[in-house]
């Protein structure tokens, strides 16, 4: 990508540092290879290696099992396989369809790459060749990998404890729905398909674990690049029968990347937890890539249907919307989170009153999903915005003009959506003018036009979306209806911790417990909190730390949905100003003075009304440590503070929540070109405008936006975790999964902002770190079709590509409908 | 990912090289840019591993009469960037950089991309389109095979067991001699969903000589002769639709193989009016 960044400073800096392109500290010590992931680790000596034995099936059942031979394998201490697994508990499940699930097969598989067994060896090479040894036989079962094939009642059946394979299903309805399409001009539907895929981190999942007995009970240490949410620490005590106390979690200070996939390592936490048991030694795993594509985690596959309700000038009264996610095997959890991570921003962008919604998660035999950036919005707006299209085009207007007509105006904030969305600021249509201007959108459409006269296939496309950030946990609840809800039981969250302790050199130390994967936590968190002590970045020194036993932490904590802005700044203010609050007192003893009067600026704490009588801010925190006598009663220069967002309440009887603390908005306009003759396509200038709320540091938010973009193309046009119909999966290694390349993302980007600050938030932030992959595979496909609209074909499923669009063309002229 | 345990040799000589293969259980490693992945996937598992990157025999690019000669273990990387090898095999400078990336054509070779016998190896094609020849050598015998017979199946060659490729013959360009080269794949560096390489000879305003092959479309390279059609004045769209028609891909899920036929004729076109149109390649 040749990037073009914004023509001047977007913002007003909030303070010094909060705002400015500083650099990330993080990069020198990555670049160099020096940083300490999990498995640079070596935090128990003599921790011995697992391998994982897999199914080769899809759906089977296991009828004989024999692991003497590989335990009797050079260097193999256990072999644990369904006898072992079978003694846990499955884990707690988010609703409670009988789907029960285990980190591995016991009676039968449903999956292929669902682990069968683990062998425990001094080498992984030994562990490998012994586990080729384990002889499982299988007696094999008909598989169903679609959905809606899932949902036949003569569809093979996952889980022989629930009726069918459908594991949740929820409609709900909100507004005047019924009067607005009975009154409708017209009635605008489309039938979309969202595939799956992954983040493909570059870093694969990695468990040391160790099981431990002594007098005081059972206790396992886990270290893990798991990054939350650390709901999950409570669901892997449940399945080893352990109290939540008795699971220790460490995640290294860097993790490989993640984007969400790696949320999904807490099963395999279980698992190797067991092995460590059985082999009373720590046990060590990392995965490798092949595992990692058959059986880590991936975005859900979602087939829906989306009407609208909408009046001759395309103002959109009310939207229907019907989703299947296809979850695979098991509704693992979060899942079935991903249909209800957007719940409040249901309705996009637009001001539209009524919404209906039936939601579905469907088991089939393809590997449990969960979290990966974008998580739902991808799959929401890629519905949502084709839709829109579809509108522009029954109307007869420009898809520009069609969402001007429907976005929400500035003047509507704080809006309410029908869902329970509390979106907090906004200028959409800011957004959107400045998103045309920096495409130059009128020139790619009249390019494209003139382009048709030569019949060349150019196409331009644009998504306009909300981008939600700082999940609020309760929203999982949707999916259990509320007469089934226990009182008193309800979830919220969207708390964060942060630690900040000042020494006695007046050097502050941020203890972060957001489990980052590369985002650049530390830079922003000395900025922050540098600006809000009035000192310079130099003597604020940010960790990264997460041990369950000594970090402070609660279920919310993690990195996921774009809270670290939102949510773990807020929390390191809160704490900063703590400490800052204990140095006022110190400085008031040497300045004779009352603490009320005094300001932190410049690395002194000053009177405000005479900044002459000033201490260096050293020396006040020296006297806290070196004469506290000075001070009256209890002063502490270490301050644990956590956030939690007065916004974030559990649902409402009625079925609405308040999803996420914070709404940001995007504008994504893509132009292509699609070859007439090979029908490659190819992209070629992308344009992005985004309003995060205040910019913490530009330098993230366009690295964010970038990787954004690139994972949204990957999605739109390569990568594809494909199934045959017998449920084997057909993308299982890098020669088939395609991960976008330099060479692949060789085009034009403009970024731009417009900075409407959240007032929920103390900086105004919010997340940045998810917005365009939501917008960009839909965007993409717009720009496909309109480049294809001379041909008569449309873009309702992705991937598209070359063979994609040759097999549409093929269809449509045999006159078949494609789907 | 961990391979099987084998045996790894690294012999100096040749000779050694050839007495080690003679165990059914050996297999040559060249630069392990396609062995070593399959060996960690445990799809392949050789008990030894005949390394043969310090075997002085198989090394050097050689200029010999009207022709090239590669040892087997010259990169793929060090061809590209031998000087004159646009003038002298065009079609091989075009093809070269389509071979993977750059980091795996610094490992790669020659003569492990002919023997390796992907079938959609560019090499292999140019080698076939050009009726290059592999030099093959066992402890009995060293005999050439001609590049166009050499490619048996996927991954399958006419090399006997105990038999090493030592050297590729390349006949360079003639004055008269035109080449053209396309291919699409989903990314750069992907194996090719369809390449087609073009030989094409003028003489006395005549189509002497008219070769087009392809990769991607059949389990080998395929060459199909069209001087004849082209000489009778055939519009190269007639000709690359007949080529086309005459393919039957195999689809999968980059390419199905309506697709991979339409991309037969439109790249067979493209090349055919380059090699037409375009400058001589001598
Ligand atoms: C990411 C990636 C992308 C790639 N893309 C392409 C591409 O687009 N096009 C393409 O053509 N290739 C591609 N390749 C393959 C690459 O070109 C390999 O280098 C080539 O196929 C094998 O050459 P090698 O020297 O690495 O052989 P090796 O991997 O060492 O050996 C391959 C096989 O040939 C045998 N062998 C090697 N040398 C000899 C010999 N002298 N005599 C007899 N047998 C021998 C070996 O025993 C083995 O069976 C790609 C590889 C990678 C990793």
């Amino acid at each position: 990508m040749t990037v073009t960044a914004p023509p001047a400073a977007p913002q007003e800096t909030a303070g010094r540092h909060v705002g400015a392109a500083v650099e990330r500290i993080e990069d020198p010590r990555l670049l160099v290879g020096r940083g300490g992931f999990i498995d640079d680790l070596d935090p128990i000596p003599g921790a011995l290696e697992a391998a994982i034995v897999r199914s080769p099936h899809a759906h089977a059942r296991i009828t004989a099992f024999d692991a003497a031979r590989a335990r009797r394998a050079p260097g193999v201490r256990c072999v644990i396989g369904p006898a072992e697994v079978a003694q846990m508990p499955p884990f707690p499940l988010t609703v409670k369809t009988p789907m029960p699930y285990r980190p591995a097969a016991t009676d039968r598989v449903r999956y292929v790459g669902e682990p069968v067994a683990v062998v425990v060896a001094t080498s992984r090479h030994l562990a490998e060749d012994a586990a080729e040894l384990v002889a499982v036989e299988y007696e094999p079962l008909t598989a169903v990998v679609d959905v809606r094939a899932a949902l036949h009642p003569d569809a093979p059946r996952l889980h022989d404890e629930a009726d069918g394979n459908l594991a949740t299903d929820r409609t709900m309805q909100f507004g005047e729905l019924d009067g607005a399409f009975a009154n409708a001009d017209a009635v605008v539907e489309g039938s979309f398909s969202f595939p799956r895929y992954s983040s493909t981190p570059i870093e694969t999942y990695g468990v040391v674990a160790h099981w431990e007995h002594d007098g005081a009970g059972d206790q396992v240490t886990a270290w893990c690049n798991f990054h939350g949410p650390f709901t999950m620490q409570p669901v892997i005590a449940g399945a080893l029968g352990l109290a939540p106390g008795q699971v220790r979690l460490i995640v290294p200070e860097d993790i490989g990347g993640s984007f969400g996939i790696k949320s999904g390592v807490y099963a395999y936490v279980a698992l190797l937890a067991i092995a460590s048991r059985h082999a009373a030694a720590p046990v060590r795993w990392i995965e490798d890539r092949i595992e990692h594509l058959l059986a880590s985690s991936a975005g859900n596959d979602r087939e829906m249907e989306f009407a609208a309700a909408v009046d001759r000038d395309g103002r959109v009264r009310a939207l229907r919307l019907d989703l299947i996610d296809n979850v695979g095997a098991y509704l693992r959890p979060p899942e079935p989170a991903t249909l209800y991570r957007c719940f409040g921003n249901l309705t996009g962008a637009y001001a539209i009153d009524a919404v209906a919604l039936r939601s579905r998660a469907v088991v089939t035999n393809k590997a449990p999903t969960g979290l990966n950036r974008g998580f739902g919005g991808q799959q929401l707006y890629f519905g949502l915005e084709r839709l829109m299209d579809k509108i522009a085009a029954r109307v007869g207007v420009d898809p520009v003009q069609l969402r001007r007509r429907n976005l929400i105006e500035r003047d509507a904030f704080p809006y309410s959506t029908p869902t329970g969305g509390q979106y907090d600021s906004g200028d959409y249509e800011a957004v959107l003018d400045l998103a045309v201007a920096r495409s130059g959108y009128e020139e790619l459409c009249r390019r494209r036009d003139e382009g048709r006269r030569d019949g060349r296939l150019r196409g331009v496309g644009i998504a306009t979306i909300v981008d939600p950030s700082g999940t609020n946990l309760g929203y999982v609840s949707i999916a259990t209806p509320p007469e089934r809800r226990v009182r008193g039981r309800e979830k919220s969250g969207s708390t964060e911790h942060v630690r900040v302790s000042v020494d006695a050199g007046g050097e502050v130390t941020v203890i972060l417990g957001s489990t980052p994967q590369g985002q650049g936590h530390r830079t922003v968190a000395r900025q922050v909190v540098a600006d809000r002590l009035g000192i310079d970045v130099e003597h604020v020194h940010a960790r990264v730390e997460m041990d369950t036993a000594t970090t402070p932490w609660t279920v919310s904590s993690g990195s996921y949905s774009s809270r670290f802005a939102p949510l773990t700044t807020s929390a390191a203010i809160a704490a900063a100003d703590r400490v800052a609050e204990v140095l006022r007192r110190a400085a008031a003893v040497l300045l004779e003075c009352e603490a009320g009067e005094l300001e932190l600026a410049g690395g002194q704490i000053r009177v405000a009304a005479e900044p002459e009588r000033a201490v260096l801010f050293r020396h006040a925190a020296g006297l806290v440590h070196w004469d506290p006598g000075m001070l009256d009663g209890e002063a502490l220069l270490y301050a644990d503070a956590a956030y939690t967002p007065p916004q974030s309440r559990h649902a409402t009887t009625n079925d609405e929540i308040n999803s996420s603390l914070c709404y940001g908005f995007v504008a994504d306009v893509v132009a292509v070109e699609v070859d007439p003759e090979t029908l490659e396509v190819r992209v070629e200038a992308v344009t992005s405008v985004h309003d995060c709320g205040t910019v913490l540091n530009p330098l993230l938010v366009e690295g964010q936006t970038s990787g954004s973009i690139a994972h949204g193309l990957g999605g739109a046009t390569l990568e594809e975790l494909r199934y045959g119909p017998d449920g084997q999966m057909v993308a299982a290694s890098f020669m088939d999964y395609l991960c976008p390349t330099a060479a692949e993302l060789g085009f034009e980007v403009a970024f731009d902002h417009v900075v409407t600050p959240s007032p929920h938030t103390p900086l105004g932030a919010k997340g940045a770190a998810e917005g365009s992959t939501m917008s960009i595979p839909v965007a993409l496909a717009n720009a496909v079709s309109d480049a294809l609209a001379p041909l008569g074909v449309e873009i309702d499923r992705l991937p598209v590509h070359g063979t994609v669009i040759h097999e549409l063309l093929a269809n449509r002229q045999k006159g078949s409908e494609w789907r | 990912m961990k391979a099987a345990p084998f045996r790894y040799e690294r012999p100096l000589e040749l000779v050694s090289a050839l007495t080690l293969v003679r165990d059914p259980e050996a297999k040559a490693l060249a630069g392990g840019q396609s062995l070593v992945p399959v060996m960690a996937m445990r799809l392949a598992r050789p008990q030894v591993l005949v390394d043969l990157a310090r075997i002085g025999e198989l090394e050097g690019i050689e200029r010999r009469d009207g022709e090239l000669v590669t040892g087997a273990m010259v990169r793929q990387r060090t061809l590209e960037r031998f000087a004159g090898l646009e003038h002298e095999l065009p079609l091989v400078a075009a093809a070269l950089p389509y071979v993977g990336h750059r980091e795996v054509r610094n490992r790669g070779t020659v003569g492990g991309s002919i023997a390796h016998a992907d079938p959609s190896a560019e090499l292999a094609l140019v080698a076939a389109t050009l009726r290059a020849r592999i030099e093959a050598r066992s402890l009995e015998r060293g005999r050439e095979i001609s590049a166009a017979e050499f490619v048996r199946g996927p991954f399958q060659t006419a090399l006997e067991p105990g038999e090493l490729v030592t050297a590729v013959r390349w006949p360079t360009a003639g004055p008269e001699d035109r080449f053209a080269f396309a291919e699409v794949a989903r990314r750069h560096g992907d194996f090719a969903l369809c390449g087609v390489a073009v030989h094409l000879r003028r003489g006395q305003g005549r189509v002497a000589l008219a070769r087009v092959g392809l990769l991607g479309v059949a389990a080998v390279p395929v060459v199909h002769e069209v001087a004849e059609q082209l000489d009778g004045a055939a519009d190269p769209a007639a000709v690359a639709a007949d080529v086309a028609g005459q393919l039957e891909p195999a689809g999968d899920m980059h390419a199905s193989a309506g697709y991979r036929r339409r991309l037969a004729r439109v790249l067979v076109e493209r090349c055919l009016r380059q090699a037409l149109g375009g400058p001589s390649g001598g």
